[in-house]
């Protein structure tokens, strides 16, 4: 049997862990990356990796709750057979790292030692230090490494994805990519592409992503064909440090170990913080949310400080929205002992020490729930089979995608601490279908003739861009521009007319992209080219998340309509009060009917999007209401548990 | 008062009057190998800004402080938030990070301009970007890895006492930046081009020989010292301690410090390297009497 030839784009942990898995199964591989892999974003994850483990287990816990909590906290929109296969494959994953090196935080006994995190109630998250997403990038890359040394795996760093190749029958063949120094064309010929290219911030202007979060890759196979799921569901951090360059994560610890919230009553008051006296202050979390106070749900925090600052017009500063996170009547030495890094980070980046002055921080663009549709083949026990050829398969024929650019683990809102998990998993997972593909796909198809003629049509894209020296726009600014819109209309509260508001702006700016002039004509190392390129690919992605989000007429994990909320109850008398309850169930069932379903945006004319909907595999755990927190919540319960047991 | 920042009269602070430009200075090279030359900008001030967003607005208008357009200067980033390693550079003729380095503190060190300049012990690939690749080439060279079987189910790896965790978590956090070795006096550039009518593979192969032949840096050192310390990762040990004790080995450290100065991550470097030193000295002996 001939080893196929598989061409990974991107080299954070999905990438390297198939990279790691496929080369020592004998398969070549050409691993294309942005940036030096070891500098991949996944590096910049702080918390932690789940799973189900010896300690949870013997109080009860199972990689059944696990899944039953990640599609809980996601509200019920990711096809269960590959969120239970993933959960199943927990303890081996983290099991698996460990012995790969990280440096797991230990217990006195020499176990790894395990936190808690948000959406469950055990102690599963798995964490090295404040750095665990780097710990266990590290720890693949010098596997990944070892690989190059004995040949199996070929790096193409600084290298960009442009294009897949696609033959008559649709079917990819290989890839288009340049080198971002030498700014040379190369066709790579393969018997499988795997995309594992990361979230897309950066079509949110800032976010907490790094740099080369463009999503451009993933536009660029959504533009040759490939179907983009749940494009709608952006999860928004609730603090992060705004910073012109970037926002950068400011740990919900802050608020765990007391920090308030809190902008002053005076819009825009330009006293010193300090000086501002208590009356004059606006603590919003702990007046709207009494029981809570600061420490709502990561959800209603982004959503209150969000409309304090936008609707209210109560931000700290007017060209920048931010509110406090005061920490300064907690004594210095409590802040140092428990709250000594994250601290040390505001005022490296700031500049202002946090124990003196109050932090300025506002909610940031943080992951991509959503992404490339991929497939997956359920198996007899309701997960998925190994080595099938639909597995993480997006419907472009031999192209695949994985980690936090398919749409396939985390439905309408991602639990903290489970993203490391569905990198690392869907990258071993479907080493074995591209192992079994190549075979499959190798056919007398001529290659070489087909990439050439991509990799011309490439070329004159590019050549045409160059060509552009003349022209009103700067690519600069029409980023900020659409990054602007997106997040006033796309983030955390989302409106109907705001949104159809928004998609007109954005096709405007689309059209003014075209006038865009490059300022580097140069052929080599020309960012300015590579990065006009990319904001051109970011307006398809914006577009059918926008689309996506106007149609969705309901309230559901991270996308949040006000107009479609379903308010708690209000009667207070019992038999008025069941019959509240009886109509709020009703219209969840109803709701479910209608909504429960993916999206699915095909790339149409001009890059406008064509949305469709597609039933959810929810055959495991039925859907059933998110109550936390609302007013009359037993009531419903009681209900919604009565016609389960019926329907059972 | 910051003198590289010119004061702002039209604030409508009235505590203080806040600056308004920030001048820089950027040594500019066009491509591999060719002169480079200095070109002033300006940029509007924004409070709390680092030099990143200095360059973002360099970029945007593409023009120097004397309004001649000119193409953006290049430069390398990805996290900015000092964790992937990518944006090393000079700073007022210092090695760090351009993500972790505010105008605010910058603009006195350097009578009111600031300069930015490529490292200067790696080639020049385009202004500000640097050509990195024997740094990863040094973590081959040492086997900066540990040697598992294969990435099957082998059950959980060794217990390890959370002192040995202690021990080892920091020099984990090697981010790959090169501050290290852009300061160490022992660490000098490699620059070769491909000859006349030599292949790509042969010149490849004298690179390689170059760059192994050449000091492996306080970083390698580092992470020898890494995973010589795991259970697993030290089955090998006397392979790296073979490497350390060979050319361009622990033995070209003149032991200036300079590394642990400017590490950003504050590893200790040279702890790692006394240790080694320690360890490639009872390994020569070994070796000696194995014979």
């Amino acid at each position: 049997m001939a080893k196929p030839r598989i061409l990974i784009v991107g080299g954070g942990l999905a990438g390297l862990s198939c990279a790691m898995r496929l080369a020592e199964s004998g398969v070549h591989v050409d691993l294309v990356s942005l940036v030096p892999v070891k500098r991949s974003h996944s590096v910049c994850a702080q918390g932690g990796i789940n799973s189900v483990n010896a300690l949870t287990r013997q109080q009860g816990d199972t990689e059944w709750k696990h899944f039953d909590d990640t599609v809980y906290g996601g509200d019920f929109l990711q096809h269960q057979p590959p969120v239970k296969e993933m959960t199943d494959w927990g303890p081996r994953i983290i099991d698996l790292m460990d012995r790969l090196g990280v440096p797991f935080n230990r217990t006195t006994e020499g176990f790894r030692d395990q936190r808690r995190f948000g959406g469950t109630l055990y102690k599963r998250t798995s964490f090295a230090g404040a750095t665990t997403g780097q710990q266990l990038l590290y720890a693949l890359d010098e596997q990944v490494r070892r690989h190059e040394v004995e040949g199996l795996v070929k790096k193409w760093e600084f290298w960009d994805f442009l294009a897949p190749v696609l033959d008559d029958n649709g079917h990819c063949r290989g890839a288009i990519c340049q080198d971002l120094v030498t700014m040379e064309f190369r066709s790579f010929q393969a018997d499988a592409v795997v995309l594992a290219t990361g979230g897309n911030g950066l079509v949110f202007g800032r976010s907490t992503m790094s740099m080369v979060c463009t999503g451009s890759a993933v536009s660029r196979a959504y533009q040759a064909g490939a179907w983009y799921g749940n494009g709608e569901f952006i999860q928004v951090h609730p603090t992060a440090i705004p910073g012109a360059d970037k926002l950068r994560l400011m740990s919900e610890s802050a608020r765990g170990e007391g920090g308030r919230v809190w902008v002053p009553r005076k819009p825009q008051d330009a006293r010193d913080p300090r000086d501002i006296p208590e009356a004059e202050r606006s603590y919003f979390l702990e007046e709207r949310y009494p029981k809570y106070g600061n420490l709502v749900p990561r959800d209603i925090a982004t959503r209150e400080i969000f409309d304090i600052c936008t609707t209210d017009g109560l931000s700290v500063e007017k060209d920048r929205l931010c509110v406090y996170l005061d920490l300064t009547h907690i004594p210095r030495e409590i802040l140092d002992r428990k709250l000594g890094g994250i601290l040390e980070i505001y005022e490296k980046f700031q500049g202002v020490d946090p124990r003196l002055v109050p932090m300025k921080i506002f909610p940031a663009v943080h992951y991509s729930m959503g992404g490339l549709w991929v497939d997956y083949e359920r198996s007899h026990d309701g997960g998925m089979v190994e080595g099938s050829p639909r597995n993480q398969q997006t419907n472009i024929p031999g192209l695949y995608a994985i980690g936090e650019c398919d749409y396939q683990y985390h439905g309408a809102n991602r639990l903290g601490a489970n993203s490391l998990l569905s990198c690392i998993f869907s990258g071993l997972f479907v080493a074995p279908t591209l192992v079994a593909v190549g075979d499959a796909h190798r056919d007398s198809i001529d290659r070489q003739k087909l990439c050439e003629a991509e990799l011309r049509r490439q070329e004159t894209r590019h050549r045409d861009l160059l060509a552009r020296t003349v022209g009103d726009e700067n690519p600069y600014a029409l980023h900020q521009e659409l990054g602007n819109v997106m997040t006033r209309a796309a983030t955390v509260v989302r409106r109907n007319d705001q949104l159809a508001e928004a998609y007109a702006e954005v096709c405007q700016l689309a059209e003014r992209w075209k006038q865009c002039a490059v300022s580097d004509t140069g052929s080599w190392t020309n960012q300015n080219v590579v990065f006009t390129k990319a904001v051109g690919d970011m307006f398809p992605v914006a577009k059918l998340i926008l689309k996506g989000a106007l149609l969705r007429d309901e309230c559901r994990g991270a996308h949040f309509k006000p107009q479609f909320a379903m308010p708690g109850l209000a009667a207070t008398d019992p038999a008025e009060k069941r019959r509240e309850a009886e109509a709020w169930c009703d219209r969840f069932a109803e709701n479910t009917a209608r909504w429960l379903k993916s999206t699915i945006a095909a790339c149409g004319p001009n890059g406008e999007p064509e949305i469709s909907y597609q039933d959810v595999d929810t055959s495991l755990n039925p859907p059933r209401p998110r109550l936390y927190g609302l007013v009359g919540a037993e009531a419903i319960e009681e209900v919604w548990k009565e016609r389960e047991r019926v329907t059972a | 008062m910051i003198k590289a920042i010119e004061s702002d009269s039209h604030s409508g602070h009235a505590s203080a009057t806040p600056p308004r430009r920030v001048r820089v200075r950027v040594l500019r090279q066009d491509v591999a190998g060719s002169e480079s030359y200095w070109e002033r900008f300006e940029v509007p001030y924004e409070p709390n800004m680092n030099v990143i967003s200095v360059l973002q607005k360099i970029a945007a208008q593409a023009r120097t402080a004397d309004g001649r357009k000119v193409p953006p200067v290049a430069w390398d980033c990805a996290c900015l938030e000092e964790i992937c390693g990518s944006c090393t550079m000079l700073i007022n003729g210092r090695t760090r990070m351009a993500c972790s380095a505010l105008v605010d503190k910058l603009a006195d060190e350097n009578g009111g301009e600031i300069e930015l300049g490529p490292m200067s012990k790696f080639p020049v690939v385009r202004d500000l970007v640097v050509d990195r690749q024997r740094l990863f080439r040094a973590l081959e060279r040492v086997q900066a890895w540990v040697p598992v079987d294969d990435s099957y189910d082998h059950g959980p790896g060794p217990r390890i006492s959370a002192a040995q965790q202690e021990d080892a978590y920091p020099l984990s956090e090697c981010i790959s930046c090169g501050c290290c070795l852009e300061a160490c006096p022992q660490f000098t550039k490699i620059e070769l081009t491909q000859r006349d009518g030599e292949s790509e593979a042969d010149f490849e192969a004298r690179r390689r020989k170059a760059f192994d032949t050449a000091f492996v840096g306080a970083h390698a050192i580092s992470q020898t010292m890494l995973f010589n310390s795991h259970p697993v990762g030290g089955m090998i040990a006397d392979e790296r301690l073979e490497t350390l004790t060979g050319p361009g080995g622990i033995q070209m450290c003149g032991n200036a410090q300079n590394c642990v100065a400017v590490c950003p991550k504050k590893i200790p470097l040279t702890r790692s390297i006394a240790r080694a030193g320690r360890a490639a000295t009872v390994w020569v002996f070994k070796r000696f009497f194995d014979r």
